[in-house]
């Protein structure tokens, strides 16, 4: 009787873990065959590291959109959505020189949602909060940034400190910096009388 | 041939004359005295008395004091720097320096100077271009090194001024006082960094591009004959602002705290990036500081 109480025991408990390992991993997004939902859809509890970094609120001015562009789903609302790659007919102004060999359109713009960026994790994010799709490959310069070390600094040293988004001096689509004509040099000693 | 007793003159008179000398260095210099309540601000009146005689225009002089625990830095970013000359300018406005450019007026004055250096030589005074002025900036192969007073802890220029117009205050930065500097000029000679510069004529201001809002030892109009220099906006940073010249950067080169703060940036960038200070053989210490960002 004692030996089929543990043969029954020895055969439940190992499947009654992999049933608790389960339900903490949830899907497994390298193995699964179509892209990882959303953490909200996919029934996942954020974790308190991420409630912790929303908390960090950086005073910055709206985001420098495009006048007449946004917001974008007034156009792509009735556009089939495309996730090929290819050159696009629309925006022929924009000059992509953003590691183009890799990236496109549709690593950062969600396909569905047109007026909101798509972190690698899938949230979708307003442009007011570009700094952390930025971030996602930029780390040493978004950690420069959070402590006002990387980009303009205004406001006040001691107080309020006025924050820019990365994309009011980088072109998110051609990221270098571009040259400037510099101001007169100073007098020469021999022009000066 | 000396005689013995022209010998044991001499060495009296010798010994005489140099405890008296010593005599003399051991007596503290009591010539000056700060000014009381009183007379500051019968002073802040007057000058802007004169200035409104002067200028046809209101313009406030304040004598803001430092504020307690603090010790202003700054930082500067070499690799972003790119010598666009914004900060030159924006300080011009800020502090009321002389202007020029044109026929009449060719002495202008600027607190900063940008020199544009070989990437290939480093940081090198004798090669640098203090007048580069091509159609853009940056100069392939090229970087560019802004230098304005560095406030140093321990300044020469202030040690050499025979009339003791120049000072530190309390929150680090180097000061002077336009009324009472003769302009004899030794501190420009005892700065290394070239920081200071001389009013040889009487400074143009054209009153509608003057700064209203001015400090006693800061940007308030200067005259003839007196040594100016930067002091970190001195009008500005006492009241919790950045500077000028960090506020107009537009690559975000300039960076500016409280070095006692722990948690500004100036002290994230000493502890966490590759800094170094000007000239540190000679002992000055500033608290100007350039890193590689």
């Amino acid at each position: 009787m004692l030996r089929w109480l543990f043969a029954i025991i020895f055969l439940v408990l190992p499947t009654a873990c992999e049933k608790e390992h389960r339900a903490i991993e949830g899907v497994d997004p390298f193995h699964a065959e179509n892209p990882p939902l959303p953490p909200q859809e996919r029934g996942l509890i954020p974790i308190q590291k991420e409630e912790k970094e929303k908390k960090e609120q950086f005073p910055v001015p709206p985001p420098p959109l495009s006048e007449g562009i946004y917001p974008c789903s007034s156009c792509h609302a009735e556009i089939e959505p495309n996730p090929k790659r290819r050159k696009l007919e629309f925006h022929e102004d924009i000059v992509f020189e953003h590691d183009e060999e890799h990236r496109w359109c549709l690593d950062c713009h969600d396909i569905k949602n047109r007026d909101k960026l798509r972190l690698a994790n899938g949230e979708l994010i307003g442009f007011e909060e570009s700094y952390r799709l930025c971030g996602q490959c930029h780390g040493p310069q978004y950690r420069d940034w959070k402590v006002g070390v990387h980009g303009k600094r205004t406001g006040m040293w001691k107080g309020e400190k006025e924050y820019l988004l990365c994309a009011h001096c980088h072109n998110p689509h051609s990221p270098r910096f571009k040259p400037l004509k510099p101001k007169p040099p100073p007098a020469r000693p021999e022009d000066i009388r | 041939m000396i005689n013995r007793r022209e010998f044991v003159k001499t060495l009296t008179s010798f010994f005489a004359l140099s405890a008296l000398g010593c005599g003399k260095l051991l007596v503290p210099r009591k010539r000056l005295r700060e000014m009381n309540r009183e007379e500051l601000k019968e002073t802040l009146a007057r000058l802007e008395r004169e200035y409104r005689k002067k200028y046809g225009k209101e313009i406030k002089v304040y004598s803001t004091p430092p504020q307690e625990g603090t010790l202003f830095g700054y930082a500067l970013d070499l690799n972003r720097c790119i010598g666009c000359r914004r900060c030159v300018y924006a300080c011009v406005r800020e502090n009321n320096q002389s202007r020029g450019g044109s026929e009449k007026h060719n002495m202008p004055v600027h607190w900063i100077k940008v020199f544009e250096m070989d990437k290939r030589k480093g940081v090198d005074f004798v090669e640098a271009n203090l007048y580069y002025n091509p159609e853009e900036v940056p100069q392939e192969g090229h970087f560019y090194m802004p230098v304005q007073c560095h406030q140093c802890e321990n300044p020469p220029c202030v040690k050499v001024c025979p009339v003791g117009a120049t000072w530190k205050e309390r929150d680090g930065i180097v000061v002077i006082d336009y009324n009472w500097c003769i302009g004899c000029r030794y501190c420009m000679v005892a700065c290394p960094y070239g920081a200071r510069h001389f009013n040889w004529t009487e400074p143009y201001l054209p009153p509608d591009e003057i700064n209203t809002n001015t400090h006693l030892l800061g940007n308030r109009p200067r005259y003839k004959g007196v040594v100016e220099k930067c002091t970190f906006c001195i009008h500005r940073v006492r009241l919790g602002r950045y500077p000028a010249c960090v506020e107009v950067c537009p690559v975000g080169a300039r960076k500016f705290g409280n070095l006692l703060d722990p948690k500004s940036e100036i002290r994230y960038i000493i502890e966490n990036k590759r800094i170094f200070v000007l000239k540190e053989e000679l002992n000055t210490l500033p608290k100007f500081f350039y890193y590689y960002g």
